[in-house]
């Protein structure tokens, strides 16, 4: 019986008037609740994970020290590192490459850095037209950071009091 | 046998065993870091407190366990919230000063400190002041220092006295201040890389691996090295196609849980100068060419040849199977000159299987009370074997005497003489040697290399097998005699007759008719170390891996692969069977060994009757059945070895002149041209000067 009613109110489109009807009476009476994208944009919280982004210290040095924790952990296995000592002794990546199409945004590549180097920035707009455009080498991701420090920065400093 | 209770678990154990030993036994675990089982104790980290009971009653402070004999009737509380406590605060303590760097430190994810703090520590610390810093130290090309991370436990500095007998490290100072020290100058051992392991902190890590990868990232394979002829067991440790770092692994018969500098640091080698494709000679220069091309320049050459003027050489680091691959293609040629004595060691002369193995095992060093050593610098021809030589020189019941050119064996050794004359003097018994070998009960003869590669050699080995016959070196349950191979392919080859069959040609006669035109073709199966020059004149077919001295004279180069890349049989300098496993693929179009020899059979047309590597393994241990005993030594029958005959004056030359290059990996690994530069500067200086 529920069955016969179901499919005859689809066949009627019964359930598509009643949804349109529901836009027309949101036209006249509702409050607007969509943003203009692209001109307007929603607000984000300061944990937002979105674009990844290597962080620099204030001297312009790298923060990432090649600890391979964010490797570790990430569960689509999407980061490479490679690492040497660098000319002063240091341990560096040579290589640290996000397969961005494997990530799958759920931070933990951040929870486990050791030196807040590699995070989640609030960036969403990066969509490409080709595939390999989204394999994030180390130049990339440095340069992301570089772009972002100043509301990378200002998200830590407000999150810091919950952690 | 007394009896302890570790726990509420009665145990038995043997008298003399520590408090810790016997909880270990009682299968409580004790944490500790200055406690290892082939060391001295020392007891200074504290980590192993228990609390102990006697009839008496509960001691009053808890003990560290590792200094304590264990006596009859003693209860052991592993478990209790007093020892919980103080253990935690050993391990604050331990933590005052310790950086907490994990992140950049090398041992982080295989470190006994972070492991433990994370078991038996707290979970802060109460430390609010200033760390301390120490200066890093120099301890050569291998190991790199942190030294403040280090924790004082002196497993370094007992490690270095005890078993590598050098004492460059030491611990200076007292308190706040202790620090270990070296004095600025390299390590002077084969053995330096166990250092590194045997570090439970960060303080010393390997250099050459320094920042290149992290435990959980390697894919590790069980194998067995052949930078030796001791044949150590090894993990091999790779990520993607290349190795990384090698690894002893636990074997009490063969290397204990150490392993020698080449073995263990040489692997860089293998990425270095590789045959990745074949070669085919034309106008007098290699060009790259398919495998077609090769063994259609290989097939042309070897069917046109007569089989009396084709040779085979097999080099130091073959499997046993490619050998018996390349003896049962040489066998339906036809042709009888074969040899896998690259270095013309007048070994299996006699035939007798005795007359080539290191009889005692190395095991049976630990009996020996007199060891005469011929022609051999077992050093650097064997380190892991002469560490042996010193544990068991340690208990100060063994005297070594030494017939060559001197050297330090990191033990008392009294050179008595140089050459083959000292010999017939000690079978004669008119030496101080010959008095010590007649008073002992396990007398122990070495033979090396060094006193076997001379045209006298067979002699040589004659008159060594005739002082362990005189001197009862030769016992029912004890054979005093043995030969110390350097090339891990050796044994296996004489074992297999890779030898020239009657009316054959051997390695001399090999190169003299190549020089003479008597040989026209020659099959190096990764034979590099001779004077491959002399080979000019003859059509040279190399199959190997490495760009080294035999494919500079190839017409045809068949890539191969090295020992980390194949599934391969060895027998070590005791005839032990063991078997290594592949670890990664050889580069490009190299293939195992095996594999191309029985491809080339085919397009030869005799092809081999093996078409996988257990039918060849059925094969091979058909012909010579005790290869089929992984991991056991088939015992040999005693009979005096080699040719008696007239001995030259001459002395006995080292076989090794440069321990860290002694094979196509070596000599291109940087890293053993770096220790090359630094240990072996002095003795290329005398070498150069004795060659002027």
């Amino acid at each position: 019986m529920f069955a016969l009613i179901s499919s005859l109110r689809s066949l009627l489109l019964l359930e598509l008037v009643r949804g349109m009807g529901l836009t027309l009476w949101s036209m006249f009476t509702g409050r607007r609740v969509t943003v203009n994208y692209p001109y307007e944009k929603g607000v984000l919280s300061p944990r937002f994970r979105g674009e990844h982004a290597l962080r620099r210290y204030a001297t312009g040095e790298e923060r990432c020290i090649a600890c391979k924790l964010c490797e570790a952990i990430c569960p689509a296995q999407a980061i490479t590192i490679e690492a040497e000592p660098r000319g002063d002794g240091s341990r560096r990546t040579t290589r640290y490459d996000i397969d961005m199409t494997k990530c799958i945004y759920c931070g933990y590549c951040q929870e486990a850095c050791p030196v807040d180097a590699i995070v989640q920035g609030p960036n969403y707009e990066f969509s490409t037209e080709t595939r390999a455009e989204l394999y994030y080498d180390k130049d990339k991701l440095l340069d992301n950071g570089d772009r972002w420090e100043h509301l990378i920065a200002a998200n830590i400093a407000q999150d810091a009091a919950y952690r | 046998m007394p009896k302890a209770i570790v726990d509420g678990v009665e145990v038995e154990f043997e008298h003399g065993m520590s408090v810790l030993q016997v909880a270990e036994l009682a299968g409580a675990e004790v944490p500790r870091f200055c406690y290892h089982d082939r060391l001295s104790v020392a007891g200074n980290c504290r980590m192993c407190l228990v609390e102990v009971e006697d009839q008496r009653g509960r001691a009053p402070k808890p003990a560290a366990s590792c200094a304590l004999p264990c006596s009859d009737g003693l209860m052991v509380h592993t478990r209790t919230d007093k020892v919980k406590k103080a253990r935690e605060g050993v391990m604050e303590f331990l933590l005052l000063n310790h950086p907490l760097d994990c992140p950049i430190c090398d041992q982080g994810g295989e470190c006994d400190l972070q492991d433990q703090a994370q078991a038996f520590g707290r979970d802060g610390s109460r430390f609010a002041e200033n760390k301390r810093a120490v200066e890093e130290k120099y301890m050569g090309p291998l190991i790199k220092t942190i030294m403040t991370r280090c924790i004082q436990c002196t497993r370094c500095v007992r490690f270095a006295t005890e078993v590598a007998g050098t004492e460059d490290i030491g611990l200076l100072n007292r308190g706040e201040h202790a620090e270990i020290s070296t004095i600025e100058k390299a390590v002077q051992s084969e053995m330096a890389g166990n250092l590194v392991d045997i570090c439970p902190v960060g303080a010393l890590t390997s250099k050459p691996y320094a920042f290149t990868a992290r435990p959980w990232e390697l894919r590790k394979t069980p194998s067995i090295d052949a930078m030796d002829a001791v044949g150590a067991s090894i993990r091999i440790d790779a990520r993607g196609r290349s190795v990384l770092r090698v690894l002893p692994r636990l074997h009490e018969d063969v290397n204990e849980e150490w392993l020698a500098d080449k073995s263990r640091h040489a692997i860089d080698g293998l990425s270095r100068q590789r045959l990745d494709r074949p070669y085919v000679r034309e106008n007098g220069k290699l060009r790259p060419a398919s495998w077609d091309e090769a063994f259609k320049a290989v097939t042309d050459k070897f069917n046109a040849t007569a089989a009396d003027k084709i040779a085979a050489i097999a080099g130091d680091q073959c499997d046993a199977e490619s050998m018996f691959a390349l003896k049962a293609l040489m066998d339906a040629k036809g042709s009888k000159n074969m040899d896998c004595r690259q270095d013309g060691a007048a070994l299996a002369e006699g035939g007798n299987r005795s007359g080539w193995l290191f009889n005692t095992t190395i095991t049976g060093l630990e009996e020996a009370d007199v060891v005469l050593l011929v022609g051999s610098n077992p050093r650097w021809e064997a380190p892991l074997i002469n560490a042996r030589i010193r544990k068991r020189f340690l208990t100060g019941e063994l005297q070594v005497f030494g017939v060559g050119a001197p050297h330090d064996l990191s033990y008392q050794t009294d050179w008595v003489g140089a050459g083959p004359q000292t010999l017939s003097d000690i079978v004669d018994g008119r030496t101080a040697a010959a008095d010590a070998l007649r008073n002992a009960k396990k007398p122990v003869v070495i033979v090396g290399q060094g006193a076997l590669a001379r045209e006298d050699g067979a002699a040589v080995l004659n008159m060594a097998g005739q002082i362990a016959e005189k001197y009862g070196a030769i016992q029912d349950d004890f054979n005093g005699f043995n030969v110390l191979h350097t090339a891990a392919a050796r044994v296996a080859g004489l074992d297999m007759g890779f030898l020239p069959v009657e009316g054959g040609k051997g390695m001399g006669e090999i190169i003299a008719g190549a020089q003479s035109g008597e040989i026209e073709m020659v099959y190096l199966l990764g034979a590099d170390e001779f004077d491959t020059e002399t080979l000019r004149n003859a059509f040279v077919v190399y199959q190997g891996h490495h760009g080294d001295a035999g494919a500079s004279v190839a017409d045809v180069i068949l890539p191969g692969s090295a020992y980390t890349e194949k599934n391969g049989i060895y027998a070590n300098t005791e005839g032990r069977v063991q078997a290594s496993r592949l670890a990664t693929f050889a580069p490009g179009d190299a293939r195992e060994d095996w594999t191309i020899l029985r491809a080339l059979s085919g397009a030869l047309g005799k092809p081999l009757p093996f078409d996988d590597l257990g039918a060849l393994r059925q094969a091979l241990v058909e012909a010579v059945p005790h290869m089929g005993g992984i991991d056991q030594i088939a015992p040999a029958t005693w009979a005096l070895p080699g040719v008696a005959g007239d001995m030259q004056d001459s002395a006995f030359d080292p076989i090794i002149s440069n321990y860290y290059m002694t094979c196509p990996i070596s000599r291109t690994s940087k890293t053993m041209a770096e220790c090359t530069e630094v240990y072996m500067a002095g003795s290329l200086d005398q070498a150069r000067q004795a060659a002027e």
